[in-house]
């Protein structure tokens, strides 16, 4: 890892900061990371597309415990990452965190949080993005 | 188009090889297939070799013209393709052969499929093969390989009660028949405990749910069906073939729990063959973790979405079953060299149709199914062979 | 033109806590003695994955969510810390693209020791009152380190809160600040050293008791305001003991300090330590409320501020974010191994 990965990230920063995805101006569909072009609408879609910005609220459609991880993520384990269903529609895939490992659940309401994703070792560029929590009851 | 039938095959033991290089490998299996089928070097049309990441696990690319030449066919200079589609490689490389011989471009080609895993540490190995996941939106935020057919594990348990006992009686069935395939990573058995309490990788998914990392190489050679009795008495002809693609990610599939990559090669494969599951005797599937075998014989259709766990509980599948599934010992217990996977499928369906799978031979073999997937289900072949 | 003061507010605190008797007993010492004399029961733990900008994101995200402007109309970001995740690479453009605020505003991070957040709001203030933004926002947070065994690593914790300083819809009226500032070296650290060293019990009187008091005294001369004039207090709070000390010299009672006074429960959030403590007031105040706030940053300096609540914090949704006793509350014990893996103690290659 060095610095050569910089760009690759930067350029997500408008999704994994603020999920900014977008939708089929065609068949009014939401995608999430942005399409270039609608899969339903194709053709139709081309330059149709328009960015809109995701909630990040959602639900665990599916979940696993991480035991063995990357290189990247052996300091966190065990850790949850689940698919979440967004309100919107689209699904992700993200790391479940701030609650118990034992009380993720498939069905569990979530909300993103603001976390260090990775970084390139000590010296190279730090990666922020979407987590997600519990869905606290107020 | 015409028909094409395998008429050679051959392949490396499967499992941590030490002291064999990435072009040794493929070099053996490649001569075992040829002096397998009796042609000579110079009948061979084209060369195609999967290979998911050569580049990662020993830092080589242009692996194409490399197995040519480790194989002595430098000086012929025939054509020769390296096929990448994750651990789909080989059975995507099986199915160019195929083509470029129905096609009437090739008489005989000979396909490859390596990989040379042990070359590097474990860590790095998890996450090579993680690059079959999305990069950007899956593996980025920490999802392994295995955690992505984890989570089609806890949804599967979820929505159709399987159990993680379903899942380690998949482990115990492919061990048991690993025990009988020389070839085979791990020729010895386990037991349900054993496959039960493993360390956890991904919840559900323990130590011995998941195939290992294994070095090894696999070769067949494809020959049109109208010659390959020239070659050799047994030929097995390769009825049907199919291949499909989904969302590179799990989260963006219809369904979680079906691989619809799976559903639409082997529509394709049934309709060349004209053939229904039911016609199915027995099947190399791909279960890169045991929740894959479950949803591989719900996908492929050999039993209804959600009831892969209790055709395990019925003994269906094993090796004196009504569909013997995995009787090399599948990726599991036979060993998962990603790329050469595709390519030792073929292998083990030949053998079986031939009837020379020795200890673990099916009784009154005539047409079986491999099944390669790629990533968690991006890419999928499947092949339908038939003894000739 | 409506007063200047603050819009909006938000905190985040991490969820991890260890208690000052488990850290204690690693290095053989009477956790009850230490616990006691410090004034500190436990300290807030960032999670590896939780560092000054993700602090700030969602302290400023909490302050959005409980008003309604537009993230595009602030002007200037400025964040106080002394654990900035970058020595270089500003941690105020993380926060800024995170919550919509990019590409037209100033942006500056700060470095005052413990002082760094009340001196952002000060320059939100005087950019807001020359007409150069509609708002600013000014966030102290810190991921505090101290090393293995120290006396600061009984305290050193992570959180922080954020302000957003405007004219319009001020919810709490800053009519007075006032500074003070001297060379006096009681704490600090060196470029390209993982913790901070200090003079010990230098620390103390000729550093935050002096700073503080003649800043405070000077503030309530400036506002011809008295002690008693106040319904809450604020002061910098390195541990339990200073705070309470400093109120009780210039004539602030219990009373007035108690709900700005979160550092027994989470230790000491340096640069946001006095501003989690006015986030947790500005949870409770109600309108007509005079709060006095005055920081400390070693080096050292103090910043004073004297608030009114007005009647614009009755349209403010607190109820949007969690307030800062709730996150208080909603907390996961960890032992000191964890908390040597997390906070980078274990060093290994």
């Amino acid at each position: 890892m060095g610095c050569e990965g910089v760009a690759r990230f930067w350029r997500e920063i408008p999704q994994r900061y603020n999920f900014i995805g977008n939708k089929c101006g065609s068949c009014k569909r939401i995608f999430f990371p942005p399409r270039e072009s609608c899969p339903y609408c194709r053709r139709k879609s081309m330059g149709n597309m328009k960015e809109i910005k995701l909630n990040g609220k959602g639900e665990i459609v599916t979940y696993t415990i991480i035991h063995v991880s990357s290189e990247d993520f052996e300091d966190q384990v065990p850790y949850p990452i689940a698919i979440v269903k967004l309100d919107e529609g689209p699904q992700i895939t993200a790391q479940i965190v701030d609650c118990n490992i034992d009380d993720v659940k498939i069905g569990m309401k979530v909300e993103s949080t603001f976390r260090k994703i990775r970084q390139d070792g000590s010296t190279g560029a730090i990666y922020y993005g979407y987590k997600f929590k519990k869905v606290n009851k107020q | 188009m015409r028909d094409v039938a395998v008429i050679g095959v051959g392949m490396t033991k499967f499992g941590e090889l030490w002291d064999k290089s990435f072009r040794q490998l493929i070099a053996e299996a490649g001569a075992k297939a040829i002096f397998d089928s009796g042609i000579e070097g110079k009948e061979i049309d084209a060369i195609y070799v999967g290979s998911m990441s050569s580049g990662r696990f020993v830092g080589q690319e242009h692996v194409g013209a490399l197995v040519a030449d480790a194989s002595g066919f430098s000086n012929t200079h025939i054509p020769s393709t390296r096929i990448e589609s994750a651990c789909a490689s080989g059975g995507l490389a099986i199915r160019q052969g195929y083509l470029s011989i129905a096609s009437g471009m090739n008489d005989i080609v000979v396909v490859g499929g390596m990989e040379k895993m042990n070359d590097v540490v474990g860590a790095s190995a998890t996450e090579t093969l993680a690059t079959a996941a999305d990069q950007e939106w899956e593996a980025f935020f920490g999802a392994t390989f295995p955690g992505l057919y984890a989570m089609i594990a806890t949804k599967h348990m979820h929505d159709y009660g399987t159990t993680k006992k379903h899942l380690a009686q998949i482990a115990v069935k492919n061990h048991a028949n690993g025990s009988l395939n020389p070839y085979a990573q791990y020729q010895r058995e386990v037991t349900l405990e054993q496959v039960v309490n493993a360390s956890i990788v991904a919840y559900p998914l323990g130590l011995l749910d998941c195939s290992p990392v294994t070095d090894g190489a696999a070769s067949v050679v494809l020959c049109a069906a109208d010659k390959a009795k020239e070659y050799i008495d047994k030929p097995a002809k390769i009825v049907g073939s199919g291949q499909a693609s989904d969302s590179l990610a799990l989260h963006a599939r219809r369904e979680i729990c079906t691989l619809d990559s799976t559903v639409n090669a082997s529509k394709m494969a049934y309709k060349k063959a004209n053939l229904t599951p039911k016609d199915i005797d027995f099947a190399e599937v791909h279960d890169c973790f045991t929740i894959a075998e479950i949803c591989a014989i719900e996908d492929l259709g050999f039993v209804k979405k959600g009831e892969g766990g209790k055709a395990i509980d019925n003994n269906i599948t094993t090796l004196n079953g009504l569909l013997p599934i995995n009787t090399s010992g599948g990726l599991k217990a036979k060993g998962h060299p990603v790329g050469a996977t595709g390519v030792a499928q073929i292998v083990e369906v030949t053998l079986q149709l031939r009837g020379e799978a020795e200890k673990r031979q099916v009784k009154d073999a005539k047409i079986g199914l491999a099944h390669n997937v790629g990533g968690s289900g991006a890419s999928c072949t499947v092949h339908i062979l038939e003894a000739m | 033109m409506d007063k200047i003061g603050i819009v909006s507010y938000g905190a985040n605190i991490p969820r991890w806590r260890i208690k000052t008797e488990d850290i204690a007993s690693v290095w053989g010492k009477d956790g009850k003695t230490i616990s006691k004399g410090l004034g500190i029961n436990e300290k807030s733990v960032p999670s590896m994955d939780q560092d000054t900008a993700t602090i700030s994101v969602e302290a400023t995200r909490a302050a959005l969510k409980r008003c309604s402007i537009n993230p595009q109309d602030i002007g200037a970001i400025y964040i106080g810390s002394e654990s900035h995740p970058y020595a270089v690479k500003p941690t105020g453009t993380i926060v800024g693209e995170a919550i919509g605020a990019t590409p037209d505003l100033m942006v500056a991070d700060y470095e005052f020791a413990c002082k760094a957040g009340t001196a952002a709001i000060q320059s939100c203030c005087a950019l807001v009152k020359a007409g150069m933004i509609k708002y600013g926002l000014a966030v102290g947070a810190d991921t505090s380190q101290a090393a293995p065994g120290d006396a600061l690593e009984y305290s050193a914790s992570a959180g922080g809160a954020a302000f957003i300083i405007g004219s319009e819809n001020v919810v709490a009226n800053i009519n007075h600040t006032y500074s003070c500032t001297s060379d006096t070296p009681d704490f600090w650290r060196r470029a390209q050293r993982k913790y901070p060293a200090h003079g010990g019990r230098f620390t103390g009187a000729p550093a935050y008791f002096k700073h503080i008091t003649h800043c405070s005294t000077n503030l309530m001369n400036i506002a011809k305001t008295k002690p008693e004039e106040y319904d809450y207090a604020i002061f910098h709070q390195p541990n339990g003991k200073f705070p309470v000390s400093i109120a009780r010299k210039l004539g602030f009672t219990h009373d007035q300090i108690k709900q700005g006074l979160i550092v027994p429960y989470i230790g000491n959030t340096y640069s946001g330590a006095s501003l989690v403590g006015l986030a947790s007031v500005l949870d409770v105040a109600k309108p007509g409320d005079r709060i006095f706030l005055t920081s400390y940053g070693s080096g050292a300096g103090s910043d004073g501020f004297d608030l009114s609540v007005t009647e614009k914090m009755n349209d403010l949704s607190r109820e949007n974010a969690p307030s800062v006793f709730q996150m208080v509350e909603d907390k996961e014990y960890i032992d000191y191994g964890t908390y040597a893996k997390v906070t980078d103690l274990l060093y290994w290659e």
